[in-house]
């Protein structure tokens, strides 16, 4: 009983690593913040890439969605990576500098 | 009112004056100017930080403290670094003055009347600042890493007046 369960665990596994519906390969994206402003954003982004968010700058900042699916703290000259995991066009701010602002357009 | 247009004067002064201090300032008085600027902000902050009651005030406020102190340090680890010494002068005094005689004015205000005026002088110190980093300061610094640190400082207070534009706007 148990080791079917197993076996049926496992297979479902598997069959969810193989399934069709999973991300094709993630790539990694850099945006980088200097001197008060996000940089440009990558054109072509799909569900499950990655946002490598860079501060450059001597300030803290964030990168926050405007609808509450992230809401990333990048101290002074830290970095952070960030999953998409949603389609959408999504609208992001800096919490602690209203005027620094962006959209990422996430295709499924 | 009176106060912010002491503040308007006193960098007025190297703005715009024919043959003062203008096309004298050195490398150590502008870095003094600055310093000066940054600091009197933070006062300015800290005092909101103690008054204030409402999140958005408060929130702005503590952005004022946090990004102002970091160019600082920044500006002292930069005039180690060249070896300068920031020199007081009659712009940084008359700054100073300016904000101190602001702040007993603000001292007095409670509430809603602490936080709308607060906001408003953010608004104008601000704009002023920026106009004597972009018409004055920047130009006039010698130095490539002053100038570069002032720039960011401009880019910095463009973004403060920004936000305390907005803010102005909501407290109404
Ligand atoms: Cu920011």
């Amino acid at each position: 009983m148990s080791t079917l369960l197993i076996r049926r665990s496992m297979l479902a596994g598997l069959l969810c690593f193989l399934s069709p519906a999973a991300p094709v390969l993630a790539e990694e994206y850099v945006v980088t913040i200097d001197q008060m402003e996000f940089g440009d954003v990558p054109a072509e982004l799909k569900v499950g890439d990655v946002i490598i968010w860079r501060n450059n700058d001597m300030f803290r900042h964030t990168a926050t969605d405007r609808d509450g699916s992230f809401d990333v703290d990048l101290p002074p000259k830290a970095e952070a990576r960030l999953v998409l995991e949603s389609a959408g066009s999504i609208e992001f701010y800096c919490r602690l500098h209203s005027g620094m602002v962006g959209t990422l357009t996430v295709s499924p | 009112m009176f106060r912010t247009l002491l503040a308007s004067a006193a960098l007025a002064l190297v703005m715009t004056a024919p043959g003062i201090a203008q096309d004298d300032l050195s490398d150590p008085q502008i870095a003094h100017i600055a310093y000066t600027a940054g600091q009197i902000d933070i006062t300015a902050a800290e005092q909101a930080l103690r008054k204030s009651t409402n999140p958005t005030v408060t929130d702005f406020a503590q952005t004022m403290v946090r990004d102002h102190k970091a160019v600082n340090v920044q500006a002292l680890a930069l005039v180690e670094k060249l070896g300068v010494t920031p020199e007081e002068n009659a712009t940084s005094t008359a700054l100073s003055d300016a904000a101190q005689a602001k702040s007993e004015e603000l001292e007095a205000l409670e509430g809603e009347a602490f936080d709308a005026a607060y906001v408003a002088n953010e608004v104008a110190y601000h704009r002023t600042v920026n106009e004597a980093l972009e018409g004055t300061l920047i130009p006039s610094a010698d130095n490539a890493e002053l100038k570069a640190l002032l720039e960011t400082g401009l880019k910095l207070f463009a973004s403060h007046q920004a936000h305390a534009e907005h803010l102005a706007a909501d407290l109404q």
